[in-house]
């Protein structure tokens, strides 16, 4: 087997909660809480999980954007966490993020070409050379350098902005990129066209994807593998198929069966869970997804779930499936 | 329809668009309030500017036998006041030292503002928390008793009006320019450019300032007739320029008295006055409409 591109284990990130006068530390948000995975070379791992859920916060550790609290991420089996400043500049060429909102994202006061220009200035490239690159490219992802080069982010649409993104992020020609909901910003027309340019993008220059998004439509369309995260805790990871086929954690069997099905036939009758996910600030014990869950038991509050694997391609974070058989089914 | 598609592609490539400065003053020249006020202050900086070759007598010199004469007299266009100076040439020469006291603490607060709230919002942390605080010091006091303590302590002179106006506006430009640090740092453009492996320098020079010092600009704008009547204000009370200097606030202070005997010529320094700050206030609110270019 191939080693992995991208290998995270136990990643860890609390952010401190501050309040009252002296600014004390009153509480922790326990956005991603041991999250560990393996991205191999040329693979798209999906991401998938309702907000809040650490998603965001996941991409940006891995992009060494924030600081974990503990955990490891290896890149190509060296270790980011260490790198010393000139080597994460080095690193960072190889790893880039597209961000999810198309507004924020760029900035108001540099065109479109400066914008994407202005990673390759970062590292050195020339004046010429670069501006150069960034129109080449831009006329890759979809937009008229000429007419579009020269404009600033505020003149260009929702869907053209999001190619700008991309364009910035693959400038450097990076290995891995990391895409924190891409479309979600999106109407459904442009949806398409982006993850479709971004497939080809990904079979032309051989990249790797980790794609971040709370629509299993899109993520089911692109993954080779998912990950599905619940309260900053991965519950379940199979292959795509093998999630599609045979959701085996509750919590992924209600993502799916909440997913707005296309056959009349198949359409729900009853909401799989209801209410939102609990308070990250103080999640349950055990089993975070225990509170919603039709199928907890009193294990669940003890201790939470390893995970196990159900088949070659699935592993499961849930007591349903432990080596134990479970009392109740 | 087809045809129209294809005129607005046509228009949209031949239009070359505009840098973020050049658009705003595109809009600054079409707004007719704002070239009116901008005329009225070019008048007056010219005015003040050319006060030497302008004025037709010294502004010092008095005569006892022609105090207040009135306005549209024939040898003094303006009167003059209750020493007998000419009250064209103190009105020229008064606005110099107006326009000077009124304008320097905004521009020093302008540089120094930036700076320290740029500072303070990038750095964060305790770096944030000791400019800020040491701000809310100054920001505590009414901007009118800050102003008159500190001329109060410094004594008169117009280096010290201009001391003490810079002490009370600095503080508040740099909230201004920290929170607009703050929040433009959240953004995502600046963890991209922190992805790409931009250092402190580049991120600061191309993507922070770039959207930060117009928010600013367009608050010390505003900040500015404030601040010339602030400065008239010390004058008036004998805190800011000394006698015999001609100084509008200073002015509308020494005629005080004679507001019985001739209304007019003492109510012209205040004219000036109302009028110079109307114009930076009117200019400065078109400034603010021009800028807020977002889509």
């Amino acid at each position: 087997m191939t080693p992995p591109l991208l290998e995270v284990q136990g990643l860890r990130k609390h952010f401190p909660l501050r309040g009252g006068v002296l600014q004390r530390t009153q509480a922790w948000v326990r956005a991603v809480d041991g999250v560990s995975f393996a991205v191999a070379p040329g693979e798209t791992l999906g991401v998938v999980g309702e907000s809040g859920c650490g998603k965001s916060t996941l991409a940006r550790l891995l992009l060494r954007l924030i600081e974990p609290d503990a955990g490891l991420v290896k890149f190509r089996g060296e270790d980011v966490l260490a790198a010393s400043p000139a080597r994460m500049k080095r690193l960072r060429r190889d790893m880039q993020l597209v961000f999810q909102d198309p507004y924020a994202s760029l900035n108001p006061r540099l065109t479109i070409e400066d914008t994407v220009a202005f990673s390759l200035r970062v590292h050195g490239t020339p004046r010429g050379e670069a501006a150069e690159r960034a129109r080449a490219l831009l006329g890759r992802v979809g937009l008229d350098p000429r007419l579009h080069g020269r404009r600033y982010a505020h003149e260009l649409s929702g869907g053209q902005r999001q190619r700008v993104n991309i364009a910035r992020a693959l400038v450097l020609d990076p290995k891995l990129l990391v895409l924190d909901e891409p479309v979600s910003a999106l109407d459904k027309s442009v949806q398409a066209q982006v993850l479709n340019l971004l497939q080809g993008l990904k079979a032309e220059r051989a990249l790797t994807y980790v794609f971040i998004s709370h629509d299993l439509n899109v993520i089911e369309y692109v993954s080779d593998r998912v990950l599905v995260m619940y309260l900053g805790e991965v519950v379940e990871t199979g292959t795509a198929e093998a999630l599609a086929q045979s959701p085996k954690h509750p919590y992924t069997q209600a993502l799916f069966a909440s997913a707005p099905s296309m056959d009349p036939e198949h359409r729900m009758e009853r909401l799989p869970i209801a209410g939102d996910p609990p308070n990250p600030i103080d999640p349950p014990s055990g089993c975070r997804f225990r509170t919603r869950c039709s199928f907890a038991m009193a294990r669940c509050a003890e201790a939470p779930p390893q995970p196990v694997p159900v088949s070659p391609t699935q592993a499961v974070a849930c007591y349903l499936y432990d080596a134990e058989p479970a009392s109740v089914a | 329809m087809a045809i129209s598609t294809v005129v607005l592609q046509a228009e949209m490539a031949a239009a070359t668009p505009m840098s973020y400065w050049r658009t705003v003053g595109w809009r600054l020249a079409r707004d007719p309030t704002t070239l009116v006020a901008a005329g009225v202050l070019a008048l007056i900086v010219l005015s003040a500017l050319l006060a030497p070759w302008l004025a037709p007598y010294d502004p010092a010199a008095g005569s006892i036998r022609l105090r207040l004469a009135s306005v549209g007299s024939p040898e003094h266009v303006l009167g003059t006041d209750e020493q007998g100076r000419d009250m064209l040439s103190r009105l020229l020469w008064g606005g110099r030292m107006t326009l000077v006291a009124g304008l320097t603490p905004v521009l020093v607060a302008f540089v120094l503002g930036s700076g320290l709230g740029v500072l303070a919002g990038y750095l964060g942390g305790l770096t944030n928390t000791l400019i800020m605080r040491t701000m809310d010091i100054f920001y505590a006091f009414p901007a009118v008793l800050l102003a008159i303590a500190v001329s109060g302590a410094l004594g008169p002179g117009l280096a010290n009006t201009v001391i003490a106006l810079s002490i009370v506006f600095v503080p508040r430009v740099v909230r201004v320019a920290e929170s607009a640090t703050v929040q433009v740092q959240g953004l995502e453009y600046i963890a991209a450019a922190r992805a790409s492996g931009a250092g402190v320098a580049a991120i600061v020079r191309h993507h922070l300032l770039a959207n930060v010092l117009g928010p600013i600009l367009v608050f010390s704008s505003t900040q500015v007739s404030l601040s010339i009547i602030l400065a008239a204000g010390l004058s008036f009370l004998g805190l800011g320029v000394t006698p015999p200097a001609a100084e509008w606030g200073l002015m509308l202070n020494t005629l005080r008295q004679s507001i019985y005997v001739n209304a007019l010529v003492p109510a012209l320094p205040g004219l000036a006055i109302f009028v110079t700050s109307m114009a930076f206030n009117l200019l400065s609110d078109g400034l603010r409409d021009a800028m807020d270019i977002r889509g």
